[in-house]
């Protein structure tokens, strides 16, 4: 089998860097920075074979529909159409999954979103293949879709009195269940201390979080290629190949041995490409009509191809004494799921466990449920599980201060989570959690002037002349979060690092091949940083990322350069351990006395350099390397050691709301944040920058709006997302205070920011407005009552 | 149809067009030229972007036979074979690369933002400038912090080297 002949050079290929160098600490330059300003760099939608194909997906247009029959007649016949398949054209198990398989690969008698693959065309042009999908004709029996995850449980919904509860409706529909099993994906319940606790103060409050979508910019996109063997080469952009090819085998009926998957160039991922999208699809095509197929979806169907973050709906109530120490927390979050699992049951464990936020509260009742409903499928993105939480529990400690008379950083501090404090699932904290300074030094931060002159790009609204300063407010918020580190709940979390140690040209050099899928946030270069600090070698060459290595599990819940990072650095270790024994033979000294430096084995008055003592011959270790194990939670009361590690980070948001027109500018974000030891400070700023940026997005204007289980938004045109207008200045501290249990005491970083930063901006909003505001995004009729 | 036209020098000729493709679909399935990206094809992301004529366009709306006779630059126009265009650098240097799905049409509008700052020994571009001029350009990875450095960084250099 050959490669892609238009692979534009480097991806999939060897990343060596030009000349980039250091160690961990510094901030190394990336090793595909040159081929992606070039353009040179190859993502999935830019590979390309001669005699390729191009594969397209037919979709539901109904959320909940029967299939009564499907005539591929009419598209067959368009000329150029090689083939057109459906869901009896898959040979083995006929439906998927991350963690449970109830996924079709293609409908099968049922659809239950709007968007669910239906057929697949392949033909020469991607034109031609379009025009033949829209000829299929489907016959549908269209159902009445269910929408609304608390409905789908058949629970009564809390009305807008407290503590009532109100009528329920509509029971018809709930017992129209929508998977075998019923609606119920997962309930997670939290039983800690007193069940009926009594307080001096207690606040309630209900929120809501809209569908958010990760809105990568790289869309699904890969080709297939069949093989020799009667299997297929798969290059995808992916978050994690080897669950991918284990869904894809299933699915195909074909051992692991013939469905190699190679990483394509990834154009961001956020959580989104966890799930499969084109992956099986386009190796149907590829094995049916023996040729290369190339699938690439464009905008709106990305926005049906991938799984979207949870929207929720959450009751919380908080009881305090008067001088502001939190006596408990009492929650109800109900995450909408859609119509299949993909990641829903592990987003409830993380809404379940940390639904109350980074404090110290003696009793907790927290019930957590995922739904599946006819809305479009819900599963992994950045924050996962604890963006919707956060939003509630930090809204309700605003709410508490103000109901306390109380500054609402004052009171974050007094119930802060600290080491060796408990967590409501029994977990004691183990390793730094520095939240009181988190936000004593954000407090301490100077706060952005009113500029001196009138310029309109300073105003809410901007050069659009909506305000010359009239009826704006300024607010400032605060917000604190915590998230969970690497796969948790006893999950088998574990990376493969392959690495060798060679002399190539007289210059000795590091090849590091792990399966760890690169998605634009530097762990390419973090391999090559540990390399060079494990091994005293500059040149480091990262392998292209495939499945001819160990699973190194996914690119999600800030675990890469934990646990890959974890598994290069004893892989290194262990090449190293190899390279001295070797060393202390050559020169009589013990082993223990003789480091790696330079490119040479050094110790008092000796420097051998590698290629001495490698000679021809190459070291390479490959191993696996595991997190300290965690625990499944009891079913009952959800106490277990759930969680490895925990990110903290915490933002302040400043606001210029225009009160008349309901528009928010937002005028600086500051965030402090404890990532352990930053490994390339420029990426870890650089993760915090963008973190806080898709956390203001869904404050203020980013949602996906679903009308009877149809998106109406499908577009960046409808679909807003923060552009260089709409996101400020921020000013940044990153703290290190070591985890002694992870490798160089780092923490992982990705997501902590995403969380704490729409919060703050609400909290901010609040400020400004004094309007009670208990759903994001925010939207002008919000704030202005209209 | 056939479309002849003038990309980054050099002329490029492509038989067998279908009148409804874009210009981005001919540079990067006809042409070989993939690094003009294709985020949103609807205009809306500027990841695309490519000079038509000296003026930056969204190449996803262009529809290919638009560009007949004309001059296209795109970003693998930008680099020589030896070093990289300022910007370029300077987008590495400031760590504005993460995904890098942006990137190429970042570098177009950038370099465009420049050239007309710094003409006629002009200073260098402000903050709202920068942001106003990037306004079309999506980022979802970076926050555009990062970008904005960039942008600074390198209008910088180049104001230094033009003395």
């Amino acid at each position: 089998m050959s490669a892609p002949a238009r692979t534009p050079a480097g991806a999939p290929g060897h990343l060596t860097g030009p000349g980039s160098s250091g160690g961990v600490g510094t901030d190394a330059a990336r090793p595909d920075g040159t081929l992606k300003v070039r353009g040179e760099f190859a993502y999935g939608s830019d590979l390309w074979m001669e005699d390729m194909l191009w594969g397209v997906t037919l979709r539901s247009p109904h959320p909940y529909a029967r299939i009564r029959s499907v005539d591929v007649g009419p598209a067959l016949a368009v000329p150029g159409v090689r083939a057109v398949l459906t869901s009896d054209d898959v040979p083995g198990e006929k439906v998927y999954g991350l963690e449970l398989a109830d996924q079709p690969v293609l409908a099968l008698d049922v659809v239950r979103y709007q968007g669910e693959p239906v057929a697949l065309v392949a033909a020469d042009h991607p034109e031609t293949a379009r025009a033949a999908a829209a000829r299929i004709v489907v016959d549908y029996e269209v159902l009445e879709p269910v929408t609304d995850a608390v409905t789908a449980l058949g629970h009564p919904r809390w009305n807008q009195v407290h503590d009532g509860t109100a009528e329920v409706t509509e029971l018809s529909r709930e017992s129209a269940h929508l998977h075998p099993e019923g609606n119920l994906v997962r309930h997670l319940k939290v039983r800690r201390g007193d069940p009926s606790p009594t307080a001096d103060v207690v606040v309630v409050g209900e929120y809501e979080v809209g569908m958010q979508d990760q809105a990568f910019l790289g869309p699904e996109s890969g080709l297939a290629v069949p093989a020799e063997d009667g299997g297929v080469e798969l290059y995808v952009a992916t978050q994690w190949l080897h669950v991918d090819q284990r869904q894809i085998c299933s699915a195909l009926g074909l051992p692991p041995e013939q469905v190699r998957l190679t990483l394509a160039g990834v154009g961001g991922a956020f959580g989104g490409r966890e799930d499969l999208s084109m992956h099986v699809h386009a190796c149907l095509l590829a094995l049916r009509t023996g040729r290369p197929v190339k699938m690439s979806y464009n905008r709106e169907e990305s926005f049906f191809g991938h799984v979207h973050r949870h929207p929720a709906t959450m009751r919380y109530e908080h009881g305090a004494t008067r001088d502001g120490r939190l006596v408990y927390v009492k929650a109800q979050i109900y995450f909408d799921g859609g119509a299949y699992a993909s990641s829903t049951p592990a987003v409830v464990g993380n809404g379940g466990t940390m639904g109350i936020g980074p404090y110290v509260v003696p009793n907790v009742h927290v019930d957590c449920y995922g739904a599946y409903t006819n809305n479009p499928p819900c599963g992994a993105m950045r924050g996962f599980g604890s963006v919707q939480t956060a939003f509630a529990y930090e809204s309700q400690m605003d709410a508490l201060a103000a109901e306390l008379g109380m500054d609402a950083v004052e009171l974050r501090c007094r119930n802060a989570m600290e080491q060796g404090s408990t967590t409501p699932t029994g977990q004691v904290v183990d390793s730094p959690a520095p939240v009181v300074e988190l936000l004593r030094r954000l407090e301490a931060m100077p706060l952005p002037e009113a500029p001196a002159e009138l310029d309109l790009r300073h105003m809410p609204g901007g050069v659009s002349n909506t305000t010359h300063g009239e009826g704006v407010r300024r607010g400032v918020g605060y917000a604190v979060a915590y998230k969970n580190v690497a796969f948790s709940e006893g999950f088998d979390d574990y990376s493969t690092a392959r690495v060798r140690l060679e002399v190539v040209g007289g210059e000795p050099t590091v090849t590091v091949h792990t399966a760890a899928a690169e998605v634009g946030q530097g762990l390419v270069t973090v391999e090559q940083q540990i390399a060079r600090t494990e091994l005293g070698v500059d040149r480091v060459v990262v392998h292209p990322k495939d499945t001819q290595v160990g699973s190194a599990g996914s690119t999600s819940a800030s675990r890469q350069t934990y646990v890959t990072g974890g598994a290069v650095k004893a892989a290194c270790e262990a090449v190293r351990g190899r390279l001295l024994e070797r060393a202390a033979g050559l020169t009589g000294r013990p082993a223990g006395e003789l480091r790696l430096f330079d490119g040479a084995v050094v110790a008092d008055g000796l420097e051998l350099p590698l290629a001495e003592v490698l000679g021809d011959e190459a070291v390479e270790e490959t191993l696996e390397w595991r997190h300290r194990p965690t625990e499944a939670i009891d079913p009952e009361t959800g106490q277990g050691f759930a969680h490895v590690q925990y990110a903290f980070s915490a933002h302040r948001a400043v606001v210029d709301v225009d009160t008349e027109l309901g528009l928010v500018k937002v005028v600086e974000m500051a965030c402090t944040q404890d990532v352990g030891k930053a490994i390339n400070p420029q990426a870890v700023v650089g993760q915090i920058q963008g973190g806080t940026a898709q956390g203001l997005g869904l404050a203020v204007m980013e949602e996906i709006l679903i009308r009877d289980g149809r998106v109406q938004n499908p577009s960046f045109t409808d679909y807003l997302m923060p552009t260089i207008l709409d996101v400020p200045p921020m000013r940044i501290e990153v703290l290190e205070y070591a985890d002694p249990h992870a490798p160089y005491g780092l923490r992982g970083v990705g997501e902590a920011p995403n969380i704490s930063s729409g919060p703050a901006v609400l909290a901010a909003i609040r400020a400004a407005t004094g309007l009670p505001l208990n759903r994001v995004p925010v939207r002008p009729e919000h704030l202005t009552g209209t | 149809m056939r479309l002849t036209c003038t990309v980054n020098g050099t002329e490029q000729q492509v038989d067998d067009v279908w009148e409804g493709e874009s210009l981005l679909y001919v540079l990067r399935e006809r042409m070989g030229l993939p690094g003009s990206k294709n985020a949103c094809e609807q205009g809306e992301c500027g990841s695309c972007t490519v000079y038509l004529d000296g003026v930056p366009v969204c190449s996803c709306l262009v529809p290919a036979g638009q560009a007949e006779g004309c001059e296209v630059g795109t970003v693998e126009g930008m680099a020589t074979e030896d070093s990289l265009h300022p910007v370029q650098q300077a987008f590495l240097d400031a760590g504005a690369v993460q995904c890098g799905f942006c990137t190429p049409g970042l570098l177009v509008a950038t370099d465009d933002l420049l050239a007309r700052s710094l003409a006629d020994g002009g200073g260098p571009p402000g903050d709202e400038e920068i942001r106003e001029a990037l306004a079309g350009n999506l980022c979802r990875c970076t926050g555009y912090e990062k970008i904005l450095d960039a942008v600074k960084l390198a209008a910088s250099r180049m104001a230094e080297s033009a003395r």
